[in-house]
């Protein structure tokens, strides 16, 4: 024992900090067309490399290219770049507006948008995503209105939450969304059992569930692997990984060692790793394990590979902790540019087309965020104030009833 | 003497204790580089290095765990959990590992880690930001739990925590990081400049755990608080017009009986103040010890101001907030009995 060197602590450090030029040239990403496509049916032993490729659709000269090109029509793909368009809109005007004071707080999806709204789009009506923070862009591809994401956010008298929620963490059953709360990865395992509950009931309807890279270190995210891998729920489970966690660096989640993607290897189901910044990737990948669930071969584990081009949140200063042009050096690109550049070499777009839609979005926001305004920001207008003391439970026990009477309403 | 705010309080505390003690670690989300979302260990890794002040993964229990294994070894780790309502996860290993190491190995082992959270409302936290868990860790036996409410007793808390050789859990009120609220919220913030306890000499000093400390005596009545509530019940207690006796009980375990009591038996009264939902809260056990030990000087009932009992409401904030307006009508309650 004596002879062995001593033993050192190693904690992880990014390759760069403010101050420090930011380099990827060192990550390794497979081009577009090299990660190979198995068979949808295939024998999760025989696709143990796919974690460490790259699924990507989208080249460098923006055109699609197999074996992963889910060869969608014009018209699916200017639906997606829309509501990518309109979620980056949204989400700076609503940033501008908690700096304004009209609220308490904001976070954006800056540069994460292919991702919620390809899946979106790519999944039934009937099946049910389990979101994070970060997917706007999953109600703005079916449509939710602009006007009541407004007034939760403003928590005003029009606010479908009635006022219970931070800014943003929505709830909307009715658009496949189930409610968000603030603690990181607790819902990983309800989309496990609600995945089992439909194959219990003998139903057709899945499950996509979202976390953070960052998160993927919470035991629930074990716990819901383990559980999605015994009872082969038909369940999409999906790691983001934007890079930080608020001032941490993937590393800190383990990326220093392997991919977020390999965590599946250990868990005997397919792990994908996916450009996430690429929509077609995106939809491809999504659609490969949607139909693996729907065959009853069960979940897959799905990392989107991006980059969180904006702060934390509202909150946050990224400066403080990363070089300031990390995003642009971003090897992957923009998404909404990459789809832009994709639609304009088919044939199908061009850039008076894209300002004009720029611009007609961003009225469309600010129409509903002055509709908003006029039924109050945050503390200028409230719910029924008795609705604080109802859904504690279905019915009201004593002590809400007594201390609502307490306080008059 | 120098002036600090709590955060500062709290961060000369760490800083002050790294130097002195090799066996001091620090831990938690987002404490190394860039020093917590709340700044309290801004400046510690870069003064101290990399090993000494580090970031975590994001798993409470696996926090918690780490801190047990190397207070287990020898070590006194300071972790900090970003927000006490992420704690929860971490609750396996607070309850059945740290609070019960040294009585299950007859005291083979034990585990001296300090546990740092900010909690609590009156910052639009919504339900997540915002609750007070205080009773949860007060029920476990094994656990101490401190809750400062100036700059002065953050630091002396926090430096009699690390020193202890049990498991502390220290919450700390962040409303009040940057300055006193009583509760007022339509008023201007305030800063802790010009406050006493913002005097926070340099060098190690504790402020015993167990200790309360009165911070407005008087006759009529005793309000028990602690945390931002210390601030909210002086201007609550000016408001209403009582001679009221103000005590802080910074450690609710081990808690300071015999303050209480003696207190109690002197005013013959006793208002609890806590921002934690009503039921099963803390001033619950308050209560049943007064009750207990002081019934025969009692002339009112044990009044109770609290959160109500609901989740922490977004929109809510103030109406939720147990604010000076419902301790004046308490404080009136119990001197017109
Ligand atoms: C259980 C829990 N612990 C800590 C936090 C505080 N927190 C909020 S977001 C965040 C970082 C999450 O990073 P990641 O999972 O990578 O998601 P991203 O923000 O990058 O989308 C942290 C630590 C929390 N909300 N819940
Ligand atoms: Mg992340």
């Amino acid at each position: 024992m004596n002879n062995q060197p001593r033993l050192t602590l190693h904690i992880p450090e990014p390759p760069a900090r403010p101050g420090d030029h930011p380099d990827f040239g060192g990550m390794k990403l497979p081009k577009a067309g090299e990660t190979m496509r198995p068979d949808v049916d295939a024998a999760e032993p025989t696709m143990r490399d796919m974690p460490f490729g790259l699924i990507r659709v989208l080249d460098d000269g923006h055109n699609a290219v197999c074996p992963w090109d889910p060869h969608l029509e014009a018209d699916v793909l200017h639906r997606g770049l829309r509501a990518m368009m309109l979620t980056r809109a949204f989400d700076d005007r609503l940033f501008r507006a908690h700096r304004q004071g009209k609220t308490s707080f904001y976070m954006k999806s800056t540069g994460e948008e292919a991702i919620a709204v390809a899946q979106s789009l790519m999944l039934d009506r009937r099946d049910m995503c389990f979101p994070t923070y970060r997917v706007l862009g999953w109600l703005m591809a079916r449509g939710y209105p602009l006007l009541d994401l407004v007034n939760q956010i403003f928590s005003n008298a029009g606010d479908p939450l009635r006022g219970r929620q931070l800014p943003i963490l929505y709830s909307a059953r009715a658009y496949g969304f189930y409610s968000i709360s603030g603690n990181l990865g607790s819902r990983f395992g309800h989309a496990v059992g609600w995945a089992m509950a439909s194959a219990y009931k003998g139903d057709d309807r899945i499950a996509l569930a979202y976390v953070g890279e960052g998160t993927t270190a919470e035991g629930g995210f074990h716990e819901a692997l383990t559980f999605a891998s015994v009872y082969r729920a038909p369940v999409i489970l999906c790691v983001t990984n934007n890079q930080w966690a608020i001032s941490s660096f993937s590393g800190i989640a383990g990326a220093d060692e392997t991919t977020f993607a390999a965590k599946a290897l250990a868990y005997g189901i397919p792990g994908l790793r996916v450009d996430g910044n690429d929509f077609l990737a995106v939809w491809a990948a999504t659609q490969w394990a949607a139909e693996r669930a729907r065959l009853n071969l069960g979940a897959t584990l799905i990392e989107l590979f991006t980059y969180r081009a904006a702060g934390h949140s509202t909150a946050d200063d990224p400066a403080k902790y990363r070089p300031a042009d990390e995003a642009l050096q971003w090897p992957l690109g923009d998404p909404i540019e990459r789809l832009k550049e994709h639609l304009i070499v088919r044939g199908e777009w061009d850039e008076e087309r894209h300002a004009a839609l720029q611009a007609a979005l961003e009225d469309e926001v600010r129409a509903a965020v002055r509709a908003g305004e006029a039924i109050g920001t945050l503390g200028k207008s409230k719910p029924e104030l008795g609705s604080m003391f109802e859904d504690v439970f279905k019915e009201p026990d004593w002590r809400v009833i007594e201390q609502r009477r307490e306080m008059g309403v | 003497m120098p002036v600090m705010n709590m955060v500062q309080a709290l961060n000369n505390a760490l800083d002050e204790k790294l130097g002195a003690d090799p066996d001091v670690l620090i831990f938690g989300e987002d404490v190394g580089y860039f020093g917590g979302v709340f700044r309290v260990t801004d400046g510690l890794q870069a003064k101290h290095g990399l090993t000494r002040c580090f970031d975590t993964p994001i798993a409470e229990g696996g926090i918690i765990a780490t801190a047990i294994g190397m207070g287990a070894y020898g070590l006194r780790p300071v972790v900090e959990i970003q927000f006490a309502d992420y704690i929860l996860p971490a609750f396996d290993q607070l309850v059945s590992e740290a609070a019960r190491l040294r009585y299950r190995s007859n005291g083979e082992f034990w585990a001296p880690l300090t546990v740092r959270t900010p909690y609590g409302g009156g910052i639009f936290g919504g339900q997540t930001h915002s609750q007070s868990p205080e009773a949860i860790f007060a029920h476990v036996v094994g656990l101490k739990t401190v809750v400062p409410s100036n700059p002065y007793d953050a630091k002396g808390l926090l430096i009699a925590a690390i020193e202890d050789d049990d498991p502390v859990i220290m919450l700390e009120p962040k409303r009040i990081y940057n300055g006193p609220f009583d509760g007022h919220h339509d008023r201007p913030l305030k800063t802790w400049a010009g406050h006493p306890k913002a005097e926070v000499p340099t060098g190690l000093y504790r402020v015993p755990l167990g200790k309360a400390a009165v911070v407005r005596e008087g006759r009529a009545v005793t309000v028990l608080a602690y945390g931002t509530m210390v601030h909210v019940a002086l201007s609550g207690i000016d408001e209403a017009g009582v001679d009221a006796e103000l005590l802080d009980l910074r450690s609710l375990v081990p808690l300071d009986i015999e303050a209480i009591t003696a207190s109690v038996r002197k005013t013959g009264r006793c208002v609890i103040l806590h921002e934690a939902s009503r039921f099963g809260g803390f001033g619950g056990e308050l209560s049943a010890l007064v009750q207990e030990r002081c019934f025969d000087h009692l002339k009112a009932p044990i009044e109770r101001v609290a959160g109500w009992d609901t989740p922490y409401p977004h929109a809510f904030e103030w109406d939720y907030f147990p604010g000076p307006a419902r301790l004046v009508a308490a404080l009136r309650r119990v001197m017109e009995y």
